[in-house]
């Protein structure tokens, strides 16, 4: 037993993969059997590695989550911001000039709009549950844009890993009330066409909630919205540490 | 494979090198935008070497894997976090992320109509969801 947990220790990368993997399997059954699909895998196992952290945390007493855990200590270096980075920006690829010429002016004013409008909504909740120096009301405000940009954004700019837990969980919350609320409100809202389903993407942005929502809505409508979405999470990590710091920074009393 | 693998580290790294530039420049103590700026680069440099066109496909799995390690990634990062804390902070996290999506709702309607409306998609053969 000592010997196996060494072994599991020793190489904690491999078992942070093997377990993470089992992670996935198990949240895409529930995803399956209790919610028909509608919420995506991703999301239950984002909740579950969420609910993870927080019994780690309770156990260790630490501030890592699970990772506090020695025998989990290899989640820290696959979750980390190295490997975190890389793939991120792996994402980006396939993407095409000519794709991004197609969304047009629609397509960029949701983007920034979309962007904007999240920043401020997180921002203003930050500041009304008392945080007010600019480094978590603007991790929070990224957060508010999706569960990505709001890590890269405190990361950068050094939050703290309360604020940062917190950023992970409202761009959550934001993923999963799109990936259930699309539908419901696609014909209230005109979204039943391809420059809507652009629109939408740029505004919402976070890629696991429209293409799931919009699957539910109309499949075909899935990669207009996914399109826009992915573009929102390059342009909020790019924008959340540079001009939204900056214009956070200036706003408030020094 | 590993060409992909090392284009894509390459992009990374240089977009984080900027990034910390960026950030000295602007006399933060951060990196500025440098994901945002890795992944400029990236579409750059595949879509010049796909336009190129020499067997960068076999390269291009190098480059997918990542991308399908991205969510599981996510996960691992999530089990990481100081929840406990963050438990501890109250509603913020549902207050932040329900605004920031109806506020997004709310908008919708006037962009879409930005230049007219287009048409909707002809019914589907087989009725989807809804």
């Amino acid at each position: 037993m000592e010997l196996m947990e060494e072994v599991l220790v020793d190489n904690g990368l491999l078992f942070a993969f093997a377990l993470i993997g089992l992670l996935m399997w198990f949240s895409n059954r529930i995803s399956q059997r209790l919610s028909g699909g509608r919420i995506h895998g991703s999301a239950v196992a984002i909740a579950l590695g969420l609910a993870l952290a927080y019994f780690g945390g309770r156990v260790s007493g630490g501030t890592k989550g699970l990772s506090d855990i020695p025998l989990f200590g290899g989640l820290a270096l696959m979750g980390g911001a190295m490997l975190r980075d890389f793939a991120i920006v792996s994402t980006a690829y396939g993407v095409e000039f000519s794709e991004m010429r197609r969304a047009g002016l629609v397509g960029v004013l949701s983007l920034i709009l979309g962007l904007v409008l999240s920043f401020v909504a997180g921002g203003l909740v930050a500041l009304a549950f008392g945080y007010s120096d600019a480094v978590s009301i603007t991790t929070l405000g990224a957060g508010a844009a999706t569960y990505i940009v709001g890590p890269v954004t405190g990361t950068a700019l050094g939050a703290s890993s309360e604020v940062m837990a917190l950023s992970v969980a409202a761009g959550l919350v934001k993923s999963v009330l799109v990936m259930i609320g699309t539908p419901f409100v696609a014909p209230l809202i005109g979204l039943d066409n391809p420059k809507a389903a652009m629109a939408y993407g740029g505004l919402m942005g976070t890629t696991s909630g429209v293409s799931g929502g919009l699957a539910a809505t109309d499949k075909r409508l899935v990669p207009y919205g996914a399109m826009t979405a992915t573009f929102y999470t390059g342009l909020g990590c790019l924008l959340g540490p540079s001009l939204f710091f900056l214009f956070v920074r200036g706003l408030l009393p020094a | 494979m590993i060409y992909g693998t090392a284009l894509l580290a390459t992009c990374v790294l240089a977009g984080l090198i900027v990034g910390d530039v960026l950030g000295v420049l602007m006399g933060v103590e951060s990196n500025v935008g440098g994901v945002g700026v890795a992944m400029l680069l990236l579409i750059v440099a595949t879509d010049r070497l796909r336009r190129r066109g020499r067997g960068f496909s076999a390269s291009e799995s190098g480059i997918l894997f990542w991308s399908a390690m991205y969510i599981p990634i996510v996960v691992a990062m999530a089990s990481t976090q100081n929840v406990v804390a963050a438990v501890g902070a109250g509603p913020v996290a549902l207050l932040a992320g329900v605004g920031a999506t109806l506020l997004g709702l709310l908008a919708l309607p006037l962009l879409a109509r930005l230049g007219g409306r287009d048409a909707p998609l002809p019914p589907a053969d087989e009725p989807e969801g809804l």
